[in-house]
Protein backbone atom coordinates (compact mmCIF):
# COMPACT_ATOMS: atom_id res chain seq x y z
CA UNK A 1 0.00 0.00 0.00
CA UNK A 2 1.27 3.38 -0.90
CA UNK A 3 1.54 5.85 1.88
CA UNK A 4 1.76 9.45 0.83
CA UNK A 5 3.29 11.85 3.29
CA UNK A 6 4.23 15.44 2.70
CA UNK A 7 7.20 16.38 4.78
CA UNK A 8 7.65 20.07 5.46
CA UNK A 9 11.09 20.05 6.99
CA UNK A 10 12.73 21.64 4.02
CA UNK A 11 10.31 23.99 2.48
CA UNK A 12 12.41 24.42 -0.60
CA UNK A 13 15.70 23.42 -2.19
CA UNK A 14 17.44 26.50 -0.77
CA UNK A 15 16.48 25.47 2.75
CA UNK A 16 17.86 22.02 2.20
CA UNK A 17 21.10 23.36 0.71
CA UNK A 18 21.55 25.75 3.58
CA UNK A 19 21.03 22.91 6.01
CA UNK A 20 23.69 20.81 4.27
CA UNK A 21 26.15 23.70 4.26
CA UNK A 22 25.59 24.25 7.96
CA UNK A 23 25.77 20.57 8.77
CA UNK A 24 29.10 20.17 7.01
CA UNK A 25 30.36 23.45 8.44
CA UNK A 26 31.62 24.67 5.12
CA UNK A 27 32.14 28.18 3.83
CA UNK A 28 29.27 29.38 1.72
CA UNK A 29 31.73 31.15 -0.62
CA UNK A 30 33.74 27.97 -1.09
CA UNK A 31 31.20 25.18 -1.22
CA UNK A 32 32.69 21.71 -1.77
CA UNK A 33 30.32 21.11 -4.59
CA UNK A 34 30.91 17.37 -5.04
CA UNK A 35 30.20 16.66 -1.38
CA UNK A 36 27.14 18.87 -1.17
CA UNK A 37 25.73 17.58 -4.45
CA UNK A 38 26.04 13.96 -3.40
CA UNK A 39 24.39 14.67 -0.06
CA UNK A 40 21.67 16.64 -1.75
CA UNK A 41 20.94 13.81 -4.17
CA UNK A 42 21.04 11.28 -1.34
CA UNK A 43 18.40 13.28 0.44
CA UNK A 44 16.20 13.33 -2.64
CA UNK A 45 16.62 9.57 -2.97
CA UNK A 46 15.67 9.09 0.64
CA UNK A 47 12.58 11.17 0.14
CA UNK A 48 11.71 9.16 -2.91
CA UNK A 49 12.12 5.85 -1.10
CA UNK A 50 9.84 7.15 1.63
CA UNK A 51 7.34 8.03 -1.03
CA UNK A 52 7.46 11.64 -0.05
CA UNK A 53 6.29 13.97 -2.72
CA UNK A 54 8.91 16.46 -3.77
CA UNK A 55 8.25 19.73 -5.48
CA UNK A 56 9.73 20.23 -8.93
CA UNK A 57 12.03 22.91 -7.53
CA UNK A 58 14.04 20.23 -5.75
CA UNK A 59 14.75 18.49 -9.03
CA UNK A 60 15.66 21.73 -10.73
CA UNK A 61 18.20 22.44 -8.01
CA UNK A 62 19.57 18.90 -8.37
CA UNK A 63 20.12 19.58 -12.06
CA UNK A 64 21.79 22.91 -11.32
CA UNK A 65 24.10 21.33 -8.75
CA UNK A 66 25.09 18.53 -11.12
CA UNK A 67 25.76 21.03 -13.85
CA UNK A 68 27.97 23.12 -11.59
CA UNK A 69 29.80 20.01 -10.48
CA UNK A 70 30.57 18.96 -14.04
CA UNK A 71 31.65 22.49 -14.95
CA UNK A 72 34.07 22.46 -12.05
CA UNK A 73 35.51 19.15 -13.20
CA UNK A 74 36.30 20.42 -16.67
CA UNK A 75 39.79 21.74 -17.05
CA UNK A 76 39.77 25.43 -17.78
CA UNK A 77 41.49 26.27 -21.06
CA UNK A 78 44.17 28.90 -20.87
CA UNK A 79 42.42 31.20 -23.32
CA UNK A 80 39.29 31.06 -21.23
CA UNK A 81 41.17 31.90 -18.11
CA UNK A 82 42.02 35.30 -19.48
CA UNK A 83 38.36 36.14 -19.65
CA UNK A 84 38.16 35.39 -15.93
CA UNK A 85 35.11 33.30 -16.01
CA UNK A 86 33.01 33.51 -12.89
CA UNK A 87 33.09 30.65 -10.45
CA UNK A 88 30.17 28.45 -11.56
CA UNK A 89 29.21 28.03 -7.93
CA UNK A 90 28.08 31.65 -7.84
CA UNK A 91 24.90 30.47 -9.55
CA UNK A 92 23.82 28.97 -6.24
CA UNK A 93 25.79 31.15 -3.84
CA UNK A 94 23.93 34.30 -4.82
CA UNK A 95 20.42 32.92 -4.27
CA UNK A 96 21.64 31.31 -1.07
CA UNK A 97 22.91 34.60 0.29
CA UNK A 98 19.68 36.31 -0.65
CA UNK A 99 17.76 33.51 1.00
CA UNK A 100 19.78 33.88 4.20
CA UNK A 101 19.18 37.61 4.27
CA UNK A 102 15.45 37.08 3.90
CA UNK A 103 15.49 34.45 6.62
CA UNK A 104 17.18 36.91 8.95
CA UNK A 105 14.71 39.60 7.93
CA UNK A 106 11.80 37.27 8.68
CA UNK A 107 13.28 36.43 12.06
CA UNK A 108 13.74 40.11 12.81
CA UNK A 109 10.07 40.74 11.93
CA UNK A 110 9.08 37.89 14.21
CA UNK A 111 10.97 39.47 17.10
CA UNK A 112 9.23 42.82 16.80
CA UNK A 113 6.51 43.91 19.20
CA UNK A 114 3.69 42.36 17.21
CA UNK A 115 0.21 43.76 17.57
CA UNK A 116 -2.22 41.44 19.33
CA UNK A 117 0.61 39.17 20.38
CA UNK A 118 2.98 41.40 22.33
CA UNK A 119 1.26 44.73 22.35
CA UNK A 120 -2.38 45.66 22.35
CA UNK A 121 -4.53 48.65 21.64
CA UNK A 122 -7.89 49.44 23.11
CA UNK A 123 -10.04 47.56 20.69
CA UNK A 124 -13.71 47.77 21.23
CA UNK A 125 -15.60 46.37 18.34
CA UNK A 126 -18.31 48.74 17.23
CA UNK A 127 -20.53 45.83 16.38
CA UNK A 128 -20.25 44.55 19.95
CA UNK A 129 -21.41 47.86 21.28
CA UNK A 130 -24.30 47.92 18.85
CA UNK A 131 -23.14 51.18 17.38
CA UNK A 132 -23.41 51.97 13.75
CA UNK A 133 -20.15 52.10 11.91
CA UNK A 134 -19.67 55.30 9.97
CA UNK A 135 -20.89 54.65 6.49
CA UNK A 136 -17.79 56.01 4.79
CA UNK A 137 -15.88 53.24 6.45
CA UNK A 138 -17.74 50.71 4.37
CA UNK A 139 -15.75 49.17 1.58
CA UNK A 140 -16.89 46.82 -1.07
CA UNK A 141 -16.36 43.33 0.27
CA UNK A 142 -14.21 40.97 -1.71
CA UNK A 143 -14.62 37.24 -1.87
CA UNK A 144 -11.93 36.88 0.80
CA UNK A 145 -13.87 38.91 3.31
CA UNK A 146 -16.97 36.97 2.54
CA UNK A 147 -15.21 33.69 3.10
CA UNK A 148 -13.79 35.06 6.33
CA UNK A 149 -17.26 35.90 7.53
CA UNK A 150 -18.42 32.50 6.45
CA UNK A 151 -15.69 30.77 8.41
CA UNK A 152 -16.33 32.90 11.45
CA UNK A 153 -20.01 32.10 11.45
CA UNK A 154 -19.84 28.49 10.44
CA UNK A 155 -17.56 27.77 13.38
CA UNK A 156 -20.43 28.37 15.77
CA UNK A 157 -22.19 25.37 14.31
CA UNK A 158 -19.20 23.17 14.75
CA UNK A 159 -19.38 23.56 18.49
CA UNK A 160 -22.51 21.43 18.64
CA UNK A 161 -21.47 17.83 18.76
CA UNK A 162 -23.61 14.84 18.11
CA UNK A 163 -25.21 13.23 15.17
CA UNK A 164 -26.20 15.58 12.41
CA UNK A 165 -29.37 14.50 10.77
CA UNK A 166 -31.16 17.01 8.70
CA UNK A 167 -33.89 17.09 6.19
CA UNK A 168 -33.52 19.22 3.18
CA UNK A 169 -36.45 21.45 3.79
CA UNK A 170 -35.69 24.28 1.43
CA UNK A 171 -34.12 24.59 -1.93
CA UNK A 172 -31.57 27.19 -2.87
CA UNK A 173 -34.17 29.01 -4.95
CA UNK A 174 -36.54 29.17 -2.00
CA UNK A 175 -33.84 30.57 0.22
CA UNK A 176 -32.94 33.15 -2.43
CA UNK A 177 -36.56 34.24 -2.58
CA UNK A 178 -36.72 34.51 1.19
CA UNK A 179 -33.65 36.71 1.23
CA UNK A 180 -35.01 38.93 -1.51
CA UNK A 181 -38.26 39.43 0.40
CA UNK A 182 -36.36 40.06 3.61
CA UNK A 183 -34.05 42.59 2.01
CA UNK A 184 -36.67 44.33 -0.08
CA UNK A 185 -38.33 45.28 3.14
CA UNK A 186 -35.27 46.06 5.23
CA UNK A 187 -33.09 47.47 2.45
CA UNK A 188 -29.98 46.40 4.29
CA UNK A 189 -28.89 43.78 6.76
CA UNK A 190 -25.76 42.30 8.13
CA UNK A 191 -24.66 38.88 7.07
CA UNK A 192 -24.97 37.72 10.69
CA UNK A 193 -28.52 38.95 10.88
CA UNK A 194 -29.50 37.19 7.73
CA UNK A 195 -28.20 33.88 8.98
CA UNK A 196 -29.36 34.31 12.57
CA UNK A 197 -32.29 31.94 12.14
CA UNK A 198 -30.22 29.17 10.62
CA UNK A 199 -30.23 26.27 13.02
CA UNK A 200 -27.94 23.85 11.27
CA UNK A 201 -24.77 24.09 9.30
CA UNK A 202 -26.64 22.93 6.22
CA UNK A 203 -29.11 25.78 6.56
CA UNK A 204 -26.31 28.22 7.06
CA UNK A 205 -24.46 27.01 4.01
CA UNK A 206 -27.68 27.32 2.03
CA UNK A 207 -27.94 30.96 3.11
CA UNK A 208 -24.35 31.56 2.17
CA UNK A 209 -24.83 30.08 -1.26
CA UNK A 210 -27.93 32.17 -1.73
CA UNK A 211 -26.01 35.32 -0.85
CA UNK A 212 -23.26 34.39 -3.27
CA UNK A 213 -25.77 33.78 -6.01
CA UNK A 214 -27.54 37.07 -5.36
CA UNK A 215 -24.27 38.96 -5.33
CA UNK A 216 -23.22 37.31 -8.56
CA UNK A 217 -26.41 38.25 -10.32
CA UNK A 218 -26.15 41.78 -8.96
CA UNK A 219 -29.31 41.63 -6.84
CA UNK A 220 -27.42 42.74 -3.80
CA UNK A 221 -24.23 44.57 -3.00
CA UNK A 222 -21.81 43.52 -0.33
CA UNK A 223 -19.94 45.99 1.79
CA UNK A 224 -17.78 45.51 4.79
CA UNK A 225 -17.16 47.82 7.67
CA UNK A 226 -13.44 48.35 7.79
CA UNK A 227 -12.85 47.97 11.50
CA UNK A 228 -15.87 46.07 12.74
CA UNK A 229 -15.52 43.55 9.89
CA UNK A 230 -19.29 43.24 9.61
CA UNK A 231 -20.43 42.30 6.14
CA UNK A 232 -23.42 44.37 5.12
CA UNK A 233 -25.83 43.42 2.39
CA UNK A 234 -27.63 46.13 0.50
CA UNK A 235 -30.57 45.53 -1.74
CA UNK A 236 -29.41 46.51 -5.17
CA UNK A 237 -32.27 48.54 -6.60
CA UNK A 238 -30.91 51.11 -4.22
CA UNK A 239 -28.25 52.44 -6.57
CA UNK A 240 -25.92 53.60 -3.84
CA UNK A 241 -26.24 53.15 -0.17
CA UNK A 242 -27.08 55.83 2.37
CA UNK A 243 -25.65 58.94 0.77
CA UNK A 244 -27.80 58.83 -2.32
CA UNK A 245 -30.92 57.99 -0.43
CA UNK A 246 -33.23 60.75 -1.72
CA UNK A 247 -35.77 61.11 1.07
CA UNK A 248 -34.24 59.86 4.23
CA UNK A 249 -31.54 61.85 5.90
CA UNK A 250 -28.35 60.00 6.83
CA UNK A 251 -29.27 59.89 10.47
CA UNK A 252 -32.35 57.88 9.81
CA UNK A 253 -30.32 55.28 8.06
CA UNK A 254 -27.86 55.14 10.93
CA UNK A 255 -30.58 54.47 13.41
CA UNK A 256 -31.97 51.67 11.32
CA UNK A 257 -28.64 50.03 11.38
CA UNK A 258 -28.23 50.51 15.07
CA UNK A 259 -31.44 48.66 15.75
CA UNK A 260 -30.37 45.91 13.46
CA UNK A 261 -27.22 45.43 15.38
CA UNK A 262 -28.86 45.35 18.78
CA UNK A 263 -31.31 42.68 17.88
CA UNK B 1 -9.74 74.05 33.57
CA UNK B 2 -7.93 75.56 30.69
CA UNK B 3 -6.98 72.96 28.18
CA UNK B 4 -3.41 72.60 27.13
CA UNK B 5 -2.63 71.32 23.68
CA UNK B 6 -1.01 68.33 25.34
CA UNK B 7 -4.23 67.43 27.12
CA UNK B 8 -6.21 67.70 23.91
CA UNK B 9 -3.76 65.53 22.04
CA UNK B 10 -3.77 62.99 24.84
CA UNK B 11 -7.54 62.86 24.74
CA UNK B 12 -7.60 62.36 20.99
CA UNK B 13 -5.07 59.57 21.23
CA UNK B 14 -7.05 57.91 24.00
CA UNK B 15 -10.20 57.73 21.93
CA UNK B 16 -8.73 57.11 18.48
CA UNK B 17 -9.08 53.61 17.10
CA UNK B 18 -6.29 53.93 14.63
CA UNK B 19 -2.88 55.54 14.78
CA UNK B 20 -3.40 59.30 14.61
CA UNK B 21 -1.17 61.28 12.30
CA UNK B 22 0.11 64.70 13.24
CA UNK B 23 -1.63 66.08 10.15
CA UNK B 24 -4.96 64.73 11.35
CA UNK B 25 -4.47 66.20 14.82
CA UNK B 26 -3.48 69.52 13.31
CA UNK B 27 -6.74 69.47 11.36
CA UNK B 28 -8.80 68.64 14.46
CA UNK B 29 -7.11 71.23 16.64
CA UNK B 30 -7.59 73.78 13.89
CA UNK B 31 -4.10 74.69 13.05
CA UNK B 32 -1.64 73.58 15.68
CA UNK B 33 1.64 73.45 13.81
CA UNK B 34 3.21 70.10 13.07
CA UNK B 35 6.39 71.12 14.87
CA UNK B 36 4.48 71.96 17.98
CA UNK B 37 2.48 68.76 17.81
CA UNK B 38 5.63 66.76 17.36
CA UNK B 39 7.06 68.36 20.47
CA UNK B 40 3.89 67.66 22.43
CA UNK B 41 3.94 64.08 21.19
CA UNK B 42 7.55 63.58 22.26
CA UNK B 43 6.75 65.00 25.69
CA UNK B 44 3.75 62.72 26.07
CA UNK B 45 5.73 59.70 24.96
CA UNK B 46 8.47 60.51 27.46
CA UNK B 47 5.95 61.00 30.27
CA UNK B 48 4.27 57.67 29.68
CA UNK B 49 7.60 55.96 29.41
CA UNK B 50 8.98 57.50 32.59
CA UNK B 51 5.95 57.13 34.80
CA UNK B 52 5.81 53.42 34.09
CA UNK B 53 2.27 53.38 32.73
CA UNK B 54 0.85 50.13 31.41
CA UNK B 55 0.75 51.63 27.97
CA UNK B 56 3.15 53.73 25.99
CA UNK B 57 2.84 56.03 23.02
CA UNK B 58 4.06 54.32 19.87
CA UNK B 59 4.87 55.75 16.49
CA UNK B 60 3.27 53.34 14.04
CA UNK B 61 2.03 53.46 10.46
CA UNK B 62 2.54 57.18 10.09
CA UNK B 63 0.74 58.06 13.31
CA UNK B 64 0.70 57.72 17.06
CA UNK B 65 -1.14 55.20 19.17
CA UNK B 66 -1.26 54.01 22.75
CA UNK B 67 -0.14 50.43 23.07
CA UNK B 68 0.35 48.23 26.08
CA UNK B 69 3.84 47.27 27.14
CA UNK B 70 5.01 43.95 25.71
CA UNK B 71 5.62 42.61 29.24
CA UNK B 72 1.87 42.62 29.82
CA UNK B 73 1.04 40.33 26.95
CA UNK B 74 0.74 37.07 28.95
CA UNK B 75 -1.94 38.65 31.15
CA UNK B 76 -3.81 40.27 28.30
CA UNK B 77 -3.80 37.08 26.27
CA UNK B 78 -5.16 35.22 29.28
CA UNK B 79 -7.94 37.78 29.60
CA UNK B 80 -8.76 37.58 25.91
CA UNK B 81 -8.69 33.79 26.18
CA UNK B 82 -7.06 33.36 22.85
CA UNK B 83 -3.63 32.56 21.66
CA UNK B 84 -2.23 34.98 19.14
CA UNK B 85 -2.33 33.94 15.51
CA UNK B 86 1.15 32.84 14.60
CA UNK B 87 2.60 33.34 11.19
CA UNK B 88 4.43 30.32 9.87
CA UNK B 89 8.02 30.67 8.80
CA UNK B 90 7.06 30.37 5.14
CA UNK B 91 4.52 33.16 5.59
CA UNK B 92 6.95 35.40 7.44
CA UNK B 93 9.69 34.88 4.87
CA UNK B 94 7.36 35.65 2.00
CA UNK B 95 6.18 38.74 3.85
CA UNK B 96 9.78 39.79 4.37
CA UNK B 97 10.52 39.39 0.65
CA UNK B 98 7.54 41.56 -0.22
CA UNK B 99 8.34 44.15 2.44
CA UNK B 100 11.90 44.59 1.26
CA UNK B 101 11.48 44.19 -2.47
CA UNK B 102 8.12 45.79 -3.15
CA UNK B 103 6.55 46.37 -5.58
CA UNK B 104 7.23 42.78 -6.55
CA UNK B 105 5.81 40.13 -8.86
CA UNK B 106 4.84 36.69 -7.67
CA UNK B 107 7.44 35.19 -10.02
CA UNK B 108 10.13 37.35 -8.43
CA UNK B 109 9.08 36.27 -4.93
CA UNK B 110 9.23 32.66 -5.99
CA UNK B 111 12.66 33.15 -7.46
CA UNK B 112 13.98 34.46 -4.17
CA UNK B 113 12.16 31.94 -2.00
CA UNK B 114 12.86 29.03 -4.34
CA UNK B 115 9.35 27.66 -3.85
CA UNK B 116 5.78 28.19 -4.94
CA UNK B 117 4.15 30.97 -2.90
CA UNK B 118 0.55 30.86 -4.15
CA UNK B 119 -0.98 29.60 -0.91
CA UNK B 120 1.10 31.89 1.26
CA UNK B 121 0.17 34.94 -0.81
CA UNK B 122 -3.48 34.11 -0.32
CA UNK B 123 -2.99 33.88 3.44
CA UNK B 124 -1.20 37.21 3.52
CA UNK B 125 -3.90 38.86 1.41
CA UNK B 126 -6.59 37.46 3.69
CA UNK B 127 -4.78 38.77 6.74
CA UNK B 128 -4.58 42.17 5.06
CA UNK B 129 -0.81 42.34 5.45
CA UNK B 130 -0.19 42.64 1.73
CA UNK B 131 -2.19 44.09 -1.11
CA UNK B 132 -2.33 44.03 -4.85
CA UNK B 133 -0.38 47.15 -5.70
CA UNK B 134 -1.24 47.13 -9.38
CA UNK B 135 -0.25 45.32 -12.52
CA UNK B 136 3.03 45.35 -14.34
CA UNK B 137 3.15 46.36 -17.95
CA UNK B 138 4.35 42.96 -19.11
CA UNK B 139 2.69 40.27 -21.19
CA UNK B 140 -0.21 38.91 -19.17
CA UNK B 141 -0.24 42.03 -16.98
CA UNK B 142 1.02 40.20 -13.89
CA UNK B 143 -0.06 41.40 -10.47
CA UNK B 144 2.43 43.24 -8.30
CA UNK B 145 2.30 43.02 -4.54
CA UNK B 146 3.11 45.46 -1.77
CA UNK B 147 2.58 45.70 1.97
CA UNK B 148 -0.33 47.48 3.64
CA UNK B 149 -0.78 49.95 6.44
CA UNK B 150 -1.88 47.03 8.54
CA UNK B 151 1.53 45.50 7.99
CA UNK B 152 3.12 48.57 9.58
CA UNK B 153 0.62 48.50 12.43
CA UNK B 154 1.12 44.80 13.05
CA UNK B 155 4.89 44.97 13.12
CA UNK B 156 5.17 48.18 15.09
CA UNK B 157 6.79 50.15 12.28
CA UNK B 158 6.41 53.93 11.80
CA UNK B 159 6.99 53.55 8.05
CA UNK B 160 8.58 51.25 5.51
CA UNK B 161 11.81 53.24 5.83
CA UNK B 162 11.99 52.07 9.42
CA UNK B 163 12.65 48.50 8.32
CA UNK B 164 16.26 47.73 9.11
CA UNK B 165 18.19 47.40 5.87
CA UNK B 166 19.07 43.91 4.74
CA UNK B 167 22.74 44.79 5.01
CA UNK B 168 22.33 45.79 8.66
CA UNK B 169 20.43 42.59 9.09
CA UNK B 170 23.40 40.59 7.92
CA UNK B 171 25.71 41.94 10.55
CA UNK B 172 22.94 41.55 13.07
CA UNK B 173 22.53 37.95 12.02
CA UNK B 174 26.17 37.29 12.72
CA UNK B 175 26.02 38.55 16.27
CA UNK B 176 22.66 36.97 16.76
CA UNK B 177 24.03 34.17 18.88
CA UNK B 178 24.72 36.62 21.70
CA UNK B 179 21.62 38.72 22.09
CA UNK B 180 18.32 39.33 20.48
CA UNK B 181 18.50 42.99 19.63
Amino acid sequence: MDLNVKLEIYEGPLDLLLHLIKKNEVDIYDIPIALITSQYLAYLELMESLNIELAGEFLLMAATLTQIKSKMLLPVLEEDQEEEEEDPRMAIVRPLLEHMKIRDAAEALERRAILDRDVFTRDVSLADLGLAPAEEALVEASLFELIDAFQRLVSKFEAVSGLDIYLETRTLQERINEIIIFLREKRQASFEELTAKDRTKAEFILSFLAVLELARTGCLRLYQHQTAKVIMLFFADQPHFVKTQPNEPDREEDRDYEEDQVE
Amino acid sequence: MSLSLKTIVEGLLFVAEEPLSLEKISEITEGASLDRLQKVMDELAAEYEETGRAYVLCNVAGGYQFRTRPELSPYILRMKKKSPARLSRATLETLAVIAYRQPILRAEIEKIRGVDVGGVLKTLLEKGLIRVAGRKDLPGKPIIYGTTKKFLETFDLPSLDALPSLEEMESLGQEKEGKLF
